[in-house]
């Protein structure tokens, strides 16, 4: 497969792989297209998510892009995590083969789940 | 960083003797053979005296030698053409549901031509049942195609008792022995073969040439028309380095190397189910001696040949995340493989020039790239 150094960066060492002790949203999407399970889970403090970690069963790219998608919406407000988009990812990724774009979106979706999750808690 | 080269069912590295063979057939002895001068002759005799070495290794005649360009084309080759040949008088084929692509795609596409195909289902080590196989032939039947060595777990058929059958029916039998050729024991007349499948850069010779074995008097409709080499069934100037470069392959390849690495591959199986939840796909008994496929169950394959490649290790996995069309392999399918442990598992195949220390640094590494992955996957605690 043709990687990016970036990506194998993240792939090789992700800085999010963790579990989030109480966490405030739990979210997990199996890819249907090939058979990747992303799980994500997000801290919120003051509306902002203060710490995010995951686990991913995937290929390079789907690892990447978890870990991605954690760097791109740590720090953020709920809302502002709710707008990041598969783009983002794979401009920070330099480059994405085309039939791994899929990983990109998983992390996209698995982040939304994750917010939806803990939206429905927070009773928003 | 050194490269350590585990990918050997995919090619190998041409040895150093076969490339000597080569190199004085692209400038010096670089005549067509078909002809009339003394380069001409020079290079027909150097393909003659190759298709000598290869016809002895199977226990075949010389005139039953047909060069190609390689596994693909003469798997081509053997199905397109014998269907011409017998097409719609006989209208049956019979294979496995763990060939190879090339035996798939073509089967396909006869099918779409009119041609019915029973694909064979496996136990769960890759064997076919012969009682399964007696019972699907038929009086339409053109033949029986049945890979010999498979590619991705190493699985040897009983060509012998396959062979029978078919001989007790009357029914023509080919075998892809692309993996197997010099790595076991091929015998066209024991095996009762009418047609085989041969290539040279599994068995460290040049790309771009194989072989079909062809027995005498069978009736076959040629794909490629022109000049009228290889005896009106494959025109198109010969390939000679290609071909003097499979024969010197042959004519190296020994029982020696294949028992060293047959050695070296139980030693990697056995290191590798020491890890916990790691299982041998194909069987542990009659595998190729190169092969060697596990699952790691929990992590995902192509994520681990990912981190293997980091440590300059070469391997290949039968993942959908690794494929082109995000479909994981037919063959863990077929011995009955949920998709969870077929995307993870990867293929080992090791080679005459893999060393023990490689073996000692995979097996390091390989472990602590397991326990890294496990911990990033979410399908463990």
């Amino acid at each position: 497969m043709d990687y990016s150094k970036e990506l194998l960066k993240h792939f090789t060492n992700p800085k999010y792989v963790k579990k989030i002790k109480n966490p405030d949203g739990v979210g997990e999407v199996g890819n249907v297209a090939c058979g990747d399970i992303m799980h994500l889970e997000i801290k919120v403090e003051k509306n902002k998510i203060k710490d995010i970690g995951f686990r991913t069963f995937g290929c390079a790219a789907a690892i990447a892009s978890s870990d991605v998608v954690c760097d791109l919406a740590k720090g953020k407000t709920i809302k502002q995590a709710e707008k990041i988009t598969k783009d983002e990812i794979i401009k920070k990724l330099k480059k994405m083969p085309p039939i791994k774009v899929h990983c990109s979106i998983l992390g996209i979706k698995t982040l939304k789940k994750a917010i939806k999750d803990y939206k429905k808690r927070d009773g928003k | 960083m050194k490269k350590i080269y585990f990918d050997n069912a995919a090619t190998t590295q041409v040895d150093e003797k076969v490339i000597k063979e080569i190199q004085p057939y692209f400038d010096e002895k670089y005549g067509n053979a078909s002809s009339a001068h003394e380069i001409g002759k020079q290079a027909k005799h150097a393909m003659e005296k190759a298709r000598k070495t290869i016809a002895k290794s199977i226990n075949a005649k010389r005139d039953e030698i047909i060069f190609t360009s390689g596994g693909t084309e003469s798997n081509n080759f053997a199905l397109k053409g014998l269907f011409f040949a017998n097409y719609p008088e006989k209208n049956h084929i019979i294979t496995t549901k763990i060939e190879h692509d090339c035996i798939l795609r073509t089967c396909e596409w006869l099918e779409k031509q009119g041609v019915k195909v029973t694909y064979l289902d496996v136990d769960k080590e890759g064997f076919i049942n012969l009682e399964d196989l007696k019972k699907t032939i038929t009086d339409k039947t053109i033949l029986v195609t049945i890979i010999h060595g498979n590619n991705e777990i190493g699985t040897i058929q009983d060509l012998e008792s396959i062979g029978k059958i078919c001989k007790e029916k009357n029914i023509l039998f080919h075998t892809d022995a692309c993996q197997s050729f010099t790595k076991v024991n091929l015998n066209v007349k024991k095996m009762n073969l009418d047609l085989v499948t041969l290539n040279a850069h599994k068995i460290h010779g040049p790309k771009g040439v194989g072989a079909l074995y062809l027995r005498r008097n069978t009736k076959i409709v040629p794909l490629a028309h022109g000049g009228g080499h290889e005896r009106n069934l494959r025109s198109g100037t010969e390939n000679i380095p290609g071909i003097v470069g499979f024969a010197k392959s042959v004519d190296i390849a020994n029982s020696k190397d294949v028992k060293k690495i047959a050695e070296m591959r139980d030693k990697i199986i056995e290191n590798l189910l020491k890890i916990p939840n790691v299982t041998l796909n194909g069987p542990k008994e009659n595998r190729l001696c190169n092969n060697i496929n596990v699952s790691f169950n929990n992590i995902e394959g192509e994520a681990v040949g990912g981190y293997l490649e980091n440590e300059g290790i070469c391997t290949s996995t039968g993942s959908a995340c690794a494929s082109n069309t995000l479909k994981s392999s037919h063959v863990l399918k077929a011995i009955g493989l949920e998709s969870l442990q077929s995307n993870s598992s990867i293929r080992v195949s090791i080679s005459k020039y893999t060393t023990d220390e490689e073996i000692e640094y995979f097996l390091e590494k390989i472990k602590k790239i397991i326990e890294k992955l496990r911990k990033i996957s979410p399908l463990v605690g």
